[in-house]
């Protein structure tokens, strides 16, 4: 080997190395780089707060920057910075954002506490929460806040999917809103619509291959009497309620009542199938309402109506669990001034004035009739589907097991395997993960 | 001659040989200076991450605040590659290489030959040519979501009004026609910068190699393939290696027009990557995943230069 080649042989090992060596360094000495918390991440209740939101159903960015005006007036010396994502990338942003600290506050989903609280990437804040919260909240959103009887957040707002529909169509052929009170009775109702000609598929669904897809499949599950789990936390949708409720909506396609373009839908596009007219019926969470009512997006303004989601063949009608919570980003080093901000917009006083858009978690609020007549419709459709939420397996590898069931769900709805055969592979596949 | 003889047997400099030698140590110490930012730059975005990506693969990371991170050797590696859903995704890959890869060379060789043509607008032409190559993948991959859409879709209403399908499709409802949509909405963003890469190279083919085939009346089919063709390789040499790279790791615009679905049908190596280390929080599997689409890119690119070295106009 000559000189030359020699050094750039040794050139190239002592570049390697102290690659190697300034990446550990950089990452203090850490795999991921996380050090373990030693300082004071209290701060003194001042300064700026980033605040990570979800930009789609609940709250609108209006409502959230009227809250901020409000808040900074009754604070002065906090300024809050929010930052919006859509629902599809707000987990992936609250992780990848875990390590610099980026997002004092963060959105959590009700799915979302049992993995974020067990991989340390929000605060358990049970010693600030009140514990007459407890009480006082709906347990609905208590949930989206709780892992192993501590609380890592405070519920912002009770969410589950209700019932929408043209109330229109539905009396142009004959119907009344009680038939649409079984999911047997939506079927028929759907039938007159789309032989009456006035819209192709009556019914329009989220079953895009996201989270969406198994919130509606909960609610479907829930109306044939089904859990996802059994006691010891194993997936039991293989059978019974589970592999019917999955018939029931691939039956729905096969019947032409549901759209099979549903399978690429989100629910902001149910949302706006409806809207423009061309669906009579969906599923969809409470500020569908507001969206449906509001002229310069909604073809429907005033043919809208809304009702608790239907009941299935057992009676039961309980709607998916899909509160929300705000919670303090493990790495904030203002968590005094989070705790401040999370405490103002989770009050009664703020969820009771931005009610039309998103429900609010006090009880009390519910029979205050000020509160009540400002969403007349919502409330009454929502008041029973609180009463029973079904909850989506609260495990700390969530994602991994949701991913599995959207597939496999998918498969059914595709035709491509029976829904026995498909509830069977999601159950092996996700049983079967460490 | 050795470096060490060279040396030795060489006479002591002579004064007037200081001068240029202070100079190229000028010169080096210069260029060295003027690498430091480019260098700085490199490290932070593309050496770091990539070295720290590679130590992670060794390691049970499955939190991204993780502090107690078992080292596993290779382990990582063995569970992504004995996973049956580590392979349906590396084929998908493939296909999605292979096949925009080859549209996007057909399409832009006619565009190319379309741009080259002595045409009044050709500035225009050439303008508009490069339009969707100026779109950033994100708006491409939303615009395309528009056109797929199975309830206002421009595409469903085109074809409705031609004639040639009756009702409105689902395009991105099925996974093996999702998987062709995403890939024509990727060659129509793409095919223009291989259409401008192959006018480079048919401008570079002289303009007496067209006018002797003339002499000799050969066949515009003739020429093509006897002169347009192999004075091509080069250009087609960098584009093939180019796009095959780019196509294999494609991500964003999967992400913003499928996220994966129907039932995985259109999730990539990169994609499932990106769930397995952020979505699932499996931070040892994705760094493993990502080295392997690196080192599986490396090999790509390897046989590709060996191949097209062995070719006498290659210019690689």
């Amino acid at each position: 080997m000559n000189r030359t080649s020699s050094r750039w042989v040794s050139s190239g090992r002592a570049a390697l190395g102290l690659v190697a060596g300034a990446a550990l360094a950089l990452s203090g000495c850490s795999v991921t780089g996380a050090t373990t918390s030693s300082g004071d991440n209290e701060g003194d209740g001042t300064g700026t707060i980033n605040v990570l939101l979800m930009k789609q159903a609940g709250y609108s960015e209006t409502d959230v920057a009227d809250m901020i005006t409000q808040f900074e007036k009754a604070n002065p010396d906090i300024t809050v910075e929010p930052t919006f994502v859509s629902y599809e990338a707000l987990h992936d942003k609250i992780v990848t954002s875990a390590p610099a600290g980026t997002y004092d506050v963060v959105h959590l989903d009700v799915i979302w506490p049992a993995e974020f609280a067990s991989k340390g990437l929000i605060t358990d804040v049970t010693d600030r929460f009140p514990d007459e919260w407890t009480t006082d909240m709906l347990g609905g959103a208590l949930s989206s806040a709780e892992y192993q009887d501590k609380y890592y957040g405070v519920p912002w707002g009770p969410s589950t999917k209700l019932f929408f529909y043209n109330a229109d169509m539905v009396a142009e052929v004959g119907a009344t809103p009680d038939e649409l009170k079984t999911w047997d009775g939506v079927l028929a109702v759907a039938k007159k619509i789309k032989d009456a000609g006035l819209v192709k598929y009556p019914l329009a669904w989220s079953w895009s291959q996201a989270e969406a897809l198994i919130c509606d499949y909960a609610q479907m599950l829930g109306a044939f009497g089904g859990s996802f789990t059994d006691a010891d936390g194993k997936l039991t949708v293989d059978n019974g309620p589970g592999v019917e409720a999955l018939t029931w909506m691939k039956k729905t396609i096969d019947d032409g009542l549901s759209d099979p373009a549903s399978l690429t839908f989100l629910e902001d596009d149910t949302d706006k199938s409806m809207a423009a007219g061309n669906t009579a019926m969906e599923i969809n969470w409470e500020s569908t309402f507001r969206d449906l009512s509001d002229p310069s997006i909604s073809t429907i303004v005033g043919k809208a109506a809304v009702a608790a989601t239907p009941a299935g063949p057992t009676g039961d009608h309980p709607g998916v669990n899909g509160s929300m919570a705000l919670a303090i980003g493990a790495k904030s080093t203002h968590q005094a001034a989070a705790w401040k901000f999370i405490e103002y917009v989770t009050g009664e006083a703020v969820q009771e004035q931005f009610v039309t858009s998103s429900m609010t978690n006090w009880k009390a609020s519910y029979t205050k009739p000020e509160i009540t007549k400002s969403n007349p419709d919502v409330f009454a459709a929502a008041g029973p589907a609180y009463d029973s939420m079904i909850l989506r397996p609260p495990v700390a590898n969530y994602n991994a097991v949701s991913q599995i069931l959207q597939v496999e769900i998918q498969n059914a709805l595709l035709g491509k395997k029976t829904p026995q055969q498909a509830m069977d592979d999601a159950v092996a596949a996700a049983n079967g993960l460490g | 001659m050795t470096v060490a003889s060279a040396k030795s047997s060489s006479p002591a400099p002579a004064a007037g040989a200081r001068a240029p030698r202070r100079r190229k140590e000028n010169q080096e110490r210069l260029a060295f200076w003027l690498l430091v930012p480019a260098s700085v730059a490199v490290f932070g975005v593309i050496v770091y991450p990539v070295v720290r990506t590679l130590i992670i693969s060794f390691f049970d990371v499955s939190s991204a605040l993780a502090t107690d991170t078992p080292f596993v050797g290779l382990r990582n590696y063995a569970h992504v590659l004995t996973n049956p859903s580590f392979w349906s995704p590396m084929g998908r890959t493939l296909y999605f290489t292979i096949v925009s890869t080859a549209l996007e060379l057909v399409f832009g060789l006619v565009v190319a030959g379309l741009l080259n043509a002595r045409l009044k607008v050709r500035w225009l032409f050439r303008a508009i040519v490069v339009i969707p190559w100026a779109v950033p993948t994100i708006v491409n991959a939303a615009m395309w979501k528009g056109i797929l859409s199975a309830q206002y879709g421009a595409l469903n209403a085109f074809l409705t009004q031609i004639g040639v399908i009756h009702e409105y499709q689902a395009w991105l409802g099925d996974p093996m026609t999702a998987l062709n949509m995403v890939i024509l909405a990727d060659v129509w963003k793409t095919t223009p910068l291989v259409a401008f890469f192959l006018l480079a190279g048919l401008n570079s083919i002289p303009s007496e190699l067209y006018e002797a085939a003339k002499i000799d009346r050969a066949s515009w089919p003739r020429i093509f393939r006897s002169i347009v063709l192999p004075m091509l390789v080069p250009s087609i040499s960098i584009v093939l290696v180019l796009r095959t790279i780019e196509a294999f790791k494609v991500f964003d615009i999967i992400y913003a027009m499928t996220r994966g679905g129907p039932v995985n049908g259109t999730q990539t190596i990169a994609y499932y990557a990106y769930v397995t280390a952020f979505s699932d929080q499996s931070f040892g599997l994705g760094s493993a995943l990502s080295i392997i689409i690196v080192l599986v890119i490396l090999m790509l690119t390897t046989i590709y230069l060996r191949l097209l070295r062995r070719s006498e106009m290659s210019l690689l």
